[in-house]
């Protein structure tokens, strides 16, 4: 491959400006007029109710009411894999803060009023607030209907239970495997709930034209996702596809919260009620924690074991999640986990048994990472303790087990490329690994390293297209699907089609999607979109080039095989003097002498879907598909003070090493890494949900759930980039974006037991419970009842029955 | 309803207000001014940062009321002609990511040179230490803002300037 001159480069954001200056439009900011209503709903205070009657009268008539609207409007289930989420539901509430009632008002004010005059007559039913309690085998039943909805042919729910999804994967004979072990170490680690808290909320602002069109400016990650089912749920009101347009401007973060469809189909339907005039639904914060989707919660079992060699020779992973009132994202969670939780390491004895369970909490679904830092903490907790009872580095246990090109993945695939060892070496390098800090007075020093991998969890025809195009001036626009999250995605599209073009980034307009004129992307999710889009681009780069040289040489009547691009123009290899600017032909095309034109505006279009993957694995084993695309493998390791008095805990530094087969923007991946890791360490350290007895939230706000600020950062970040290419990614590039916090509550609780000799093994690993275990008080008792409902009582006992489902 | 007088960006702008209506609101819903974002609308994000007589305030928290006769500056004003030396180092070194935090980050950096011109890292991380953002880690935004300081020329600090 011949010299990169823009991919691997640093390019300035080309959305950098606009940030900065306020020009960048997110959906709120978006002007609609004085025709514009104004939506507010009305939410159940019960986890579980049967509803008796909604008595809306005296909202409507409550002043600048325009129109209340329940469940009796829009009878529908929605979902993104499995149609088991209520548009407003009609006969029962499944979680506190589920959506009832709608009113739209002439104000913001005026729906808020009168939102509190609807009254719901409710019925309360036992309510499932744990895991434990929905395993059972006479366990109330969340979804009666289970067995009936729709759903993807890769989830397999057990009707008449809360089972929603159980992912199986079987290689070679795990009871065969302990028998070989040295050693095997068998214990239970717990990781409760967590909220994506993006700056920006929740927002959508709709509009059914009096010809019959929906149009919804979203904040969405996933406009097609969401055009898609929308035109499913909303069938029954006579719109499919071309009647549904959605329209996402920048947006204020989503870190897989404004994946698939969560309040946007509320936003729908109330557009749909007031034909001709656009209604706007704004989730408060409040909303935003309970009523968009969590990180789910999950208790796991790790059951390991080794030779002397530090060789593994079987791994036994059970782990149950707490998926909420509804699966149809989360379940897709569980299952990518239960492909993958071997973690990225070499066994030849799998089982893994990955269940999703309905509880009458607020509904999960993807979160950065999409299961893989909560499967991780276990497991590389696992690692390290493993290799510390049998007397082995903890590094050079990771390093013997360290997965490579080729080797069999737990469902039966091959690996791809991937440098796991040298970003291991990379990391101890960088944190000093094997050398014993000086610690303050008062103070302990710890360090750990971890590794970590993941794939996109996608489905097998996830897709991405693109449409490049020139104006005049030899400027371009590339239209399409992926969302700018914040991950640089527009720049680094601009950079792909720059590579191929020699057309500078800052002459490319990226545009932000609209489903009516930018090409198809499936979702912005699972770190996918540099692989996949950047695919698409590159083809439709590598056709536009074609156009140019292909006009050239008609033109002109040479031969394409001698021409090329070079700085914005079409030049020979033959004929040095030959140089035609892009900008004089691309749209008005090449004067022939005889004064007739060649050409035509150009522009290009490519695709990319990734035809070798397949979900159909055997149920009972996961083996004969390939689920999975590629994983992207790293490594990461911390230095941590803990304070002998207190419990405080002070990262002194963090190192990430990442894989990313080809950088193509060092600045970004840079971002990704240095953002990512407080993410994860503010998942380790601080942000701490409970829940109310009741399954209320207690702290839906920043006040009462911590992320983190300018005064809580590491001392120290140390970002290392990997370059083993991807053979079948643009220029070589594989995605970073979750991976980045993946292994965070690992290197924590593992610099803890490092510095201190505790081993905390339920999540968050907080300064409080690290006072209280040097003080003699067990951890696990700390919060007893209150840990986001994975279970009741303590971690350690909760018995993994599956109520005689299997 | 009254109708209050502010000096929005340098502009003298009249509205009518009411009492309960905060400034976020008023600024948004009905000046047109849409930088200033709500992030939680109870004071803890620092999304709705603006300067209100040249101090860095949450909109979300402030009556609009109250704010009459007082200059507010919000990020439409700040860099008219032509971004600040602190928004083309923003830019420069691809600080922000989703960019939903930017105006009040943007803002309260500004006020903080405004009177402190060469603050340490230290004083860089607790003025800002009220503006979340969820994306950057913030290492690059504390970078950006000592890199400015940094060019910035030595003179006396802010707070014993003559007032007018």
């Amino acid at each position: 491959m011949s010299q990169k001159k823009v991919v691997g480069t640093s390019a300035v954001r080309i959305d950098g400006l606009d940030k900065v200056t306020g020009a960048a439009r997110y959906v709120d900011d978006l002007d609609f007029g004085p025709g514009l209503l104004h939506a507010a709903v009305a939410t159940s205070p019960h986890a579980h109710a049967r509803i008796r009657k909604i008595d809306t009268s005296a909202a409507e008539r409550a002043p600048g009411v325009v129109r209340v609207v329940t469940g009796k409007d829009c009878p529908h289930k929605f979902g993104l894999y499995m149609q088991d989420r209520d548009i407003f539901p009609r006969d029962r509430v499944r979680f506190v803060g589920e959506q009832v009632a709608a009113v739209i008002a002439e104000t913001p004010e005026a729906a808020l009023r009168a939102v509190r005059l609807i009254r719901v007559d409710y019925e309360p039913l036992p309510a499932v607030l744990s895991l434990g309690e929905a395993l059972r085998k006479d366990a109330v039943l969340i979804h009666p209907d289970l067995g009936r909805y729709q759903r993807v042919p890769w989830f397999f729910p057990r009707a008449g239970t809360n089972i929603a999804h159980w992912r199986k994967t079987r290689k070679g004979d795990v009871e065969k495997g302990f028998r070989q072990a040295d050693f095997i170490l068998e214990d239970t680690y717990t990781v409760p709930r967590y909220a994506h808290c993006p700056l920006e909320t929740h927002a959508v602002t709709g509009l059914f034209d009096l010809s019959g069109r929906l149009t919804l400016w979203a904040s969405s990650q996933s406009p097609f996702a969401q055009r898609g089912v929308m035109a499913v749920a909303l069938k029954p009101f006579g719109l499919s596809h071309q009647d549904i347009r959605i329209i996402t401007p920048y947006v204020g973060g989503g870190f897989g919260g404004k994946a698939g469809v969560s309040m946007e189909i509320i936003g729908a339907v109330l557009a749909i009620a007031m034909k001709g005039r656009p209604v706007r639904l704004h989730w408060t914060r409040e909303q935003e924690f309970m009523n968009t989707s969590q990180r789910q919660g999950v208790v796991a079992r790790v059951k390991m074991g080794v030779k002397k060699s530090g060789e593994i020779v079987a791994l036994e992973h059970t782990l149950h999640w707490d998926a909420g009132a509804s699966a149809e994202y989360g379940a897709n969670v569980v299952n990518a986990v239960g492909l993958s939780a071997t973690g990225p390491y070499r066994i030849p004895n799998v089982k893994i048994d990955s269940v999703c369970v309905y509880t009458n909490m607020p509904p999960c679904g993807a979160y950065r990472g999409f299961g893989y830092s909560e499967f991780h903490f276990g497991l590389e907790s696992h690692m390290t303790r493993i290799a510390r009872a049998i007397g082995m580095d903890p590094v050079k246990i990771r390093k013997v087990n360290a997965i490579r090109e080729g080797d069999t993945l737990a469902y039966g695939a091959e690996m791809n490329p991937g440098d796991l060892e040298g970003a291991l070496d990379k990391v101890a390098r960088a944190i000093r690994w094997g050398r014993k800090e000086k610690a303050r007075p008062h103070k302990a020093i710890g360090k750990a390293v971890a590794c970590f991998w993941k794939a996109p969890a996608m489905p097998p025809n996830a897709s991405s297209a693109a449409y490049l195009k020139f104006n005049e001036d030899g400027s371009m626009n590339l239209a399409v699907s992926g969302m700018e999250i914040g991950q640089g995605f527009l720049t680094v599209m601009a950079q792909v089609a720059s590579e191929v073009l020699t057309v500078p980034v800052g002459k490319i307009r990226v545009e932000t999607p609209d489903t009516d004129r930018n090409a198809y992307e499936w979702q912005t999710v699972g770190s996918h979109v540099t692989w996949s889009c950047g695919n698409a681009v590159r083809a439709a780069a590598e056709e536009v080039k074609g156009k140019l040289i292909a006009t050239v040489a008609r033109a002109k009547r040479l031969k394409a095989a001698d021409l090329y691009l070079d700085a914005e123009c079409v030049k020979s290899r033959k004929d040095k003097k030959l140089a035609l600017p892009f900008r004089d032909f691309v749209i008005d095309g090449i004067m022939r002498p005889d004064g007739r034109f060649v050409g035509g505006p150009i522009h290009g279009t490519g695709m990319f879907m990734p035809e070798f993957t397949s979900a159909l694995g055997d149920p009972e084993t996961s083996q004969g598909g390939h689920p999975n695309v590629h994983y992207t493998v790293g490594s990461a390791g911390v230095v941590l003070e803990v304070d002998k008095e207190t419990g405080k805990l002070t990262v002194l530094k963090a190192a990430l090493a990442v894989d990313v087969g080809q950088v193509i923007n060092p600045e970004l991946v840079k971002g990704q890494i240095v953002g990512g890791i407080l993410q994860g360490l503010a998942t380790a350290l601080y942000e701490d949900i409970r829940y109310a007895p009741d399954g209320r939230l207690l702290n839906p706000n920043f006040t009462d759930y911590k992320i983190p600020t300018t005064l809580d950062c590491p001392v120290e970040i140390v970002p290392i980039m990997l370059e083993t290419p991807q053979p079948d990614g643009p220029f070589g590039a594989r995605g970073v974006g979750e991976h980045t916090m993946i292994a965070a509550a690992p290197n924590i609780a593992d610099a803890i037991d490092d510095a201190v000799g505790i081993r905390l093994k339920t999540m968050p690993l907080t300064a409080e419970k690290v006072a209280l275990a040097l003080h003699g008080i067990e951890y696990d008792d700390v919060k007893g009842d209150n840990l986001g409902f994975c279970f009741r009582g303590r971690p350690c006992d909760y018995p993994f029955d599956t109520g005689g489902a299997s | 309803m009254q109708e209050i007088s502010i000096r929005l960006n340098g502009e003298t702008r009249r509205v009518a207000v009411a009492p309960n209506e905060t400034l976020l609101d008023v600024l948004r819903g009905r000046l047109g001014i849409k930088t200033p974002k709500e992030g939680c609308g109870r004071g803890d994000c620092g999304a709705c940062t603006v300067l209100l007589d040249g101090k860095a305030v949450r909109s979300c928290l402030i009556l609009a009321i109250e704010t009459d006769g007082q200059s507010v500056t919000t990020l439409e004003g700040v860099g008219k002609e032509g971004p600040t030396a602190l928004q083309q180092a923003f830019v420069k070194q691809n600080v922000f990511q989703c960019g939903f935090c930017a105006p009040g980050v943007v803002l309260a950096a500004s006020a903080l040179l405004a009177e402190n011109p060469q603050p340490g890292e230290h004083e860089v991380r607790e003025a800002l230490a009220g503006n979340l953002c969820r994306c950057t880690g913030y290492e690059p935004i504390v970078k950006a803002v000592l890199s400015v300081a940094k060019k910035t020329p030595r003179r006396k600090p802010a707070t014993r300037r003559k007032r007018s």
